[in-house]
């Protein structure tokens, strides 16, 4: 029941009001804004092929690793021309959504 | 041969159906704390009123070894009976006979009975428990679905239709509950869900419990799929009969009229509200105090608790309530918010059933999750529903009645046919702290002192705005009332819109944001 639980604090419009924070307002993720050198799945499922290692340079458009979901294979590219960083998956693995898979940096 | 012996064996027959999956099958179900079917119904109904139809039917399925398979009834007895005394149509599934898996003829009883609820617009109830398509019988099945469905949504806005989930509701099934009016779940029983928790563990390597991928918990606070939640099955039951004591048969009539009740003497009104917009309290109080008898029957008490929704009576007849409650969230508006109560308008909109609003929200709930949610189009149920609705509209502004928030709760400008305020209204684009922060910016940055500066600005805000008289001068509130006139004043405006004719422009039908 509610009122048996502590008040909290809810800021709307500068103003502070006495209340209590439901499951999915206390559960919700704040946002961050996305790191263009951090690719993360899109889609929950299995890397089943990895084709790049750390250090490797890698142009536009290739094909870094190929993520297995909802019997489609898909295929992860490159941003832009760069190098990898560091890869934070590996083949064969299933993965959640929005995972970290590989870190990347443009090249100068 | 005389008649006795033709009677006899019609006996007979009908007593070796009825034991549905047979007494093996009987036992199981009893062991996973279920009722059987026919047990549910005749719970569910007044004594010996239920009739039951197609009790003979059987399937026509060949293939898989089906050939010569019995499955009494099809897995699914459907009848007529009363709640009341007042007639509903009724089908259960049998999860004893084959699972209650739904084949051809299984679906040709229940689409059967929605025509006879629907022909004779009486509510329908559907109980559900089954492990879903017979795939024996392949795309029958799925059309049999199909039918149900199409049914579902003719019937939607003409007859009450009411889905309870006792047992498993997986895969498509889902979707004849999502498209009626009310969905009841049970504490353990109840199971829906689109996927499996074996599929999502395969596919997605997510792996989850059945009770906490669709339990009945996590459709009555997350999902928002369930309005009602019961512990056990029989108390599952006694909700519904309170419901069906609520509403109409159907979308000519009104809801049938109780005997007048003067509320409980409990805490007087003026007593539950803090003056301070900021400090809360519990509004189903608040209706509780002016509700007939102060009995309130809420619907979807665990789903966005920052708006209340539910039935009451006044004067004896049935009112929808739909009040900001400022315990939880400050009573803000959100995506969950919105939905919930645009679906509850929608729903008393169409059964005759007025609205009363009983307003306390700072407006909107910041935030990216919500921006980027679609707060903008979910937000925009909750306006599309007030301003189609063209039942007697009556709002009640208790403090906080902020921006897009006032607008969206049954403003005078959505067409309320009656806005009362109290004193300790106040009607504004934003609260008095936000609206000096802009307004006086110059003045506050320039100060000696910004936040004595800042204080002083509130309060001259506060003084000038934050009350119901400038909204009362333009005549947006009809009158600045007493916290202990509310129930007086809302009986005489539903006495006078007792005969209320509006009606929307002639249209095939509106696009709403959905």
């Amino acid at each position: 029941m509610a009122e048996e639980k502590e008040l909290k604090n809810l800021v709307v419009q500068g103003a502070v009001y006495k209340t209590t924070y439901t499951k999915k307002f206390e559960n919700r993720v704040n946002y961050t804004s996305p790191d263009p050198n951090e690719l993360y799945s899109f889609i929950p499922g299995t890397i089943i092929d990895l084709f790049v290692k750390p250090k490797q340079k890698v142009k536009e458009g290739e094909t870094l690793l190929l993520l297995e979901a909802m019997k489609m294979e898909n295929q992860v590219r490159m941003p832009f021309d760069g190098e990898i960083v560091k890869i934070h998956v590996k083949k064969g693995e299933v993965i959640p959504n929005r995972h970290l898979m590989i870190v990347i940096k443009p090249t100068k | 041969m005389s008649l006795r012996s033709n009677v006899l064996d019609l006996r007979k027959r009908k007593k070796e159906v009825q034991k549905g999956g047979g007494d093996k099958a009987i036992e199981k179900q009893v062991k996973m704390g279920k009722l059987t079917a026919r047990e549910r119904i005749l719970a569910l109904l007044d004594k010996n009123s239920f009739h039951e139809y197609d009790l003979f039917v059987e399937h026509a399925a060949k293939d898989f070894g089906m050939e010569g398979k019995k499955l009494h009834g099809d897995g699914v007895i459907i009848g007529t009976g009363t709640i009341y005394d007042k007639p509903v149509c009724v089908f259960a599934q049998d999860f004893t006979v084959a699972g209650g898996s739904l084949g051809l003829m299984h679906a040709r009883k229940i689409t059967k009975i929605m025509d006879h609820a629907l022909k004779m617009r009486v509510p329908l109830i559907g109980i559900n428990d089954s492990g879903g398509a017979r795939i024996q019988e392949g795309v029958n099945s799925l059309a049999g679905y199909g039918e149900i469905f199409f049914r579902n949504t003719l019937a939607s806005g003409v007859i009450p239709q009411i889905s309870v989930i006792l047992g498993p509701c997986a895969g498509g099934a889902v979707y004849s509950p999502a498209l009626t009016d009310f969905v009841f779940v049970v504490e353990n029983i109840s199971k829906m869900f689109i996927t499996g928790p074996s599929v999502v563990k395969s596919v997605l390597g997510e792996e989850v419990s059945m009770e906490e991928l669709g339990g009945a918990r996590v459709h009555a606070e997350v999902t928002g799929n369930a309005h009602f939640y019961a512990q056990t099955e029989l108390e599952c039951f006694e909700q519904i009969k309170t419901l069906i004591s609520y509403i109409p048969r159907n979308n000519s009539r009104k809801a049938l009229a109780h005997k007048p009740k003067a509320p409980l003497k409990g805490k007087k009104v003026e007593d539950i509200v803090p003056a301070d917009p900021r400090i809360p309290y519990d509004m189903r109080e608040v209706i509780k105090s002016i509700s007939d008898g102060s009995e309130f029957l809420e619907v979807m008490e665990d789903f966005a608790p920052n708006i209340i929704i539910g039935f009451g009576r006044m004067n004896g007849e049935t009112v929808g309530f739909v009040a900001n409650q400022p315990m939880v969230l400050a009573g803000v508006l959100d995506i969950d918010s919105s939905d919930k109560a645009a679906r509850f308008i929608r729903y008393c909109d169409a059964f005759n059933i007025p609205i009363v609003t009983m307003e306390d929200l700072p407006g909107y709930l910041p935030g990216v999750d919500q921006e980027h949610a679609g707060v903008i189009r979910h937000g925009a149920k909750i306006l599309y529903a007030y301003s189609e609705a063209t039942v007697p509209k009556i709002t009640v502004i208790l403090r906080k009645a902020y921006g897009g928030g006032y607008i969206a709760m049954n403003s005078r400008h959505l067409r309320a046919d009656f806005v009362f305020a109290w004193p300790t209204a106040e009607i504004a684009v934003m609260g008095p702290e936000g609206a000096a922060n802009i307004v006086f910016r110059k003045e506050i940055a320039e100060a000696e002192n910004p936040e004595e500066m800042r204080q002083q600005k509130i309060e001259e805000y506060k003084q000038k705005f934050a009350n119901p008289y400038v909204a009362a001068a333009q005549g947006y509130i009809d009158e600045v009332i007493e916290p202990s006139e509310t129930r007086s004043r809302i009986l005489h405006a539903l006495q006078v819109s007792e005969n209320k004719s509006a009606s929307m422009p002639a249209k095939k039908h509106g696009i709403p944001p959905f």
